[in-house]
């Protein structure tokens, strides 16, 4: 098995170069491009479109794994729209937390590019130093920042009592866990800064110098030259935090996964992935699992049109112009 | 390079104010000097914003137990407690997880440099008929939300009798990740087809172009991918919580996650907690340090093609 996966290509190409005298150099080198796609061809099939409709057919079972699924007709959709409350509150808590967090996120990065963007001596050690908490793994960050923000101890409340401020009880008050959670993203905002860093280095300083000689400010060069420009790149970044944040995992199941009470205080962090792992992984409800995972994913899909569909009145591409 | 455009420009746009030329030149280079300034004050007070979770972390897990539940919170321990950091592996496993977590690590990234290279190769360096249509299916699949796969590919490993074993975290790493043939592709584009012809001419196969001639060339895209693969491997958590069931299997993103709901019933052992997490960020950030010039430069030139 792991020999014939490691190099599937390998042996058919030698093969075929022995003996293929006889086809033409066009058509040899087609069948070797599809050889060597040959390996991401197979995985689309079996990791992506298989598990896609297989996904759907399963949306309308019942299935908990032991037993032979049921065929639930369109049950499972009926139930999560007209009964399901916590579905309505998963929905709630994520879509409120990706309308917190995407827009300030994409200017918190976009402002901290501009910074960095200053041709000035030590920018690659603050862009280092910026970056960093981008990468660092997910687990240990939350639990960073729930001992962060933990009401009693935690740093956070302390640095607010300097100003006076009596801190609130955050992850364990309904009110202050998605503030929280948006304050805990922010720290990643470097990771996106660094992909708008690269879209303003890629903009040609004579379009500013020449900006400049007109006697443009530079507020008008940053919305005339520098916005329009990292307009592509906002777009990118904006297509990818909808797609990341409406599929939040990691931080919730950390933070709010407990088996008692999964989705935080009064399940005010009851996210949708995590109300789906829920659903799907340790109650063992396959179908509706999937039937839940299907409406994300429409969800997701039809924000990403909309997002595309209103790209061409404020996305410019220098290309086509 | 600024210099010159400015010479180039100024005699040509206004010729007579000339003489005026070098006092606004001062009043700039004061502004400047100015604005530069304040971009160090905010960077600074920013910079340090950003370190102080760390600090708090690393400040933490040096304390005693009943330290950490003092108001107001204190910086520096009395005593720096460092078998807070030995605790970890006594109380968890925490060595086996690592090892465990290594092994997945390994095999993923063999399994990406490998499947990502020659599918690279055959979109950037081979012409066949719906190259471009493929090409375009793959960009889109980087957009499917992976929420509607995890079930059904669940499934399919426990039907192949692969619960809890690491086969399911390994084994799709051998089918290629888009994104990193996205990458491997546009930088093998960069390289001058002429090289492939003239190894042709030598009598050498595609496979023998790939990694003779091709790949000895591709040390940037390489590196992103056995970065990116490892540190995705090492913080994965879905992908562990799913499939291991036995906890003797556990890698160290799970292994902290549980080792947190476990001590959360009691009071929570923030130090142990806090020294098990640093543990656990520090690969990420040897491997940034080493390789920042390449990851930055990586992920920003998909945000510029995207």
């Amino acid at each position: 098995m792991a020999g014939n996966v490691l190099m599937p290509d390998a042996s058919p190409i030698r093969r075929m170069f022995g003996r293929a005298r006889g086809r033409s150099l066009a058509t040899q080198e087609a069948i070797a491009g599809y050889l060597f796609v040959l390996p991401w061809l197979a995985g689309l099939l079996i990791f992506i479109v298989g598990p896609i409709i297989a996904s759907l057919v399963l949306s309308f079972t019942h299935w908990d794994i032991v037993n032979p699924p049921e065929w639930a007709g369109l049950y499972n959709y009926e139930r999560i729209f007209t009964k399901d409350q916590d579905f309505i509150q998963a929905i709630k808590v994520t879509f409120t937390y990706a309308a917190l967090t995407i827009p300030l996120g994409l200017a918190a990065g976009l402002g901290l590019s501009l910074l960095l963007n200053q041709k000035l001596r030590g920018m690659n050690f603050y862009r280092t130093l910026f970056y960093l908490p981008s990468i660092l793994p997910a687990v240990a960050v939350t639990l960073l920042w729930v001992w962060m923000f933990n009401s009693d101890f935690g740093i956070i409340n302390w640095v607010l009592s300097l100003f006076g401020l009596e801190g609130p009880h955050w992850f364990q008050s309904p009110r202050w866990v998605l503030p929280g959670l948006t304050i805990m993203s922010l720290w990643g905002v470097g990771g996106g800064a660094v992909i708008y860093l690269a879209g303003l280095q890629n903009i040609n300083p004579q379009l500013y110098e020449a900006a400049e000689i007109d006697g443009a400010s530079p507020w008008a060069r940053f919305w005339r030259i520098t916005l329009p420009l990292l307009s592509p790149t906002i777009f990118f970044q904006l297509v990818m935090s909808l797609i990341g944040t409406l599929q939040s995992f990691v931080t919730t199941f950390v933070a709010f996964g407990g088996l008692a009470t999964p989705g935080g205080p009064m399940r005010s962090a009851l996210f949708y992935m995590l109300y789906l792992y829920v659903k799907s992984f340790r109650e063992f409800r396959m179908g509706y699992g999937s039937a839940l995972a299907w409406i994300l994913a429409v969800m997701i899909l039809v924000l990403t049109l909309i997002v595309f569909g209103t790209s061409k009145r404020w996305v410019f591409y220098e290309a086509q112009k | 390079m600024e210099a010159t455009n400015v010479a180039a420009h100024a005699p040509s746009a206004q010729p007579d104010t000339e003489i005026s030329q070098p006092s606004l030149l001062a009043r700039q280079s004061v502004r400047r000097l100015l604005s530069g300034s304040a971009v160090y004050v905010i960077l600074t007070v920013l910079g340090i914003v950003c370190l102080i979770p760390l600090a708090w972390m690393l400040s933490t897990s040096l304390k005693a137990t009943g330290e950490v539940f003092i108001w107001p919170p204190k910086w520096i321990p009395d005593e720096l407690l460092w078998n807070n950091f030995t605790r970890v592996f006594t109380t968890i496993p925490f060595a086996r997880y690592i090892w465990n977590t290594l092994t997945i690590v390994a095999w993923s990234i063999i399994g990406n440099v490998l499947s990502c290279s020659i599918v690279a190769f055959g979109f950037a360096r081979l012409r066949f008929p719906g190259r471009n249509f493929w090409f375009g299916v793959l960009i889109a699949t980087l957009m499917i939300p992976g929420t509607v796969l995890t079930i059904p590919t669940f499934i399919l490993f426990k039907e192949l009798g692969w619960y809890d074993t690491y086969l399911p975290l390994i084994v799709p790493t051998f089918f290629g990740a888009p994104f990193f043939i996205f990458l491997m592709r546009q930088y093998m584009l960069t390289i001058p087809l002429e090289l492939d012809d003239a190894a042709r001419i030598d009598g050498a196969n595609w496979w023998q172009i790939l990694t003779q001639v091709i790949l000895p060339l591709c040390k940037p895209p390489l590196t992103i991918i056995v970065v990116f693969t490892f540190m995705g491997s090492w913080n994965d958590l879905m992908g562990p919580l799913i499939y291991l069931s036995d906890p003797d299997k556990y890698t160290v993103a799970i292994g902290l996650a549980m080792f947190k709901s476990a001590t959360m019933a009691a009071r929570t052992d923030w130090p142990a907690l806090m020294a098990g997490s640093l543990m656990s960020i520090l690969p990420a950030m040897v491997i940034y340090y080493f390789a920042q010039k390449y990851l930055i430069g990586g992920i920003a030139s998909v945000g510029l093609k995207g």
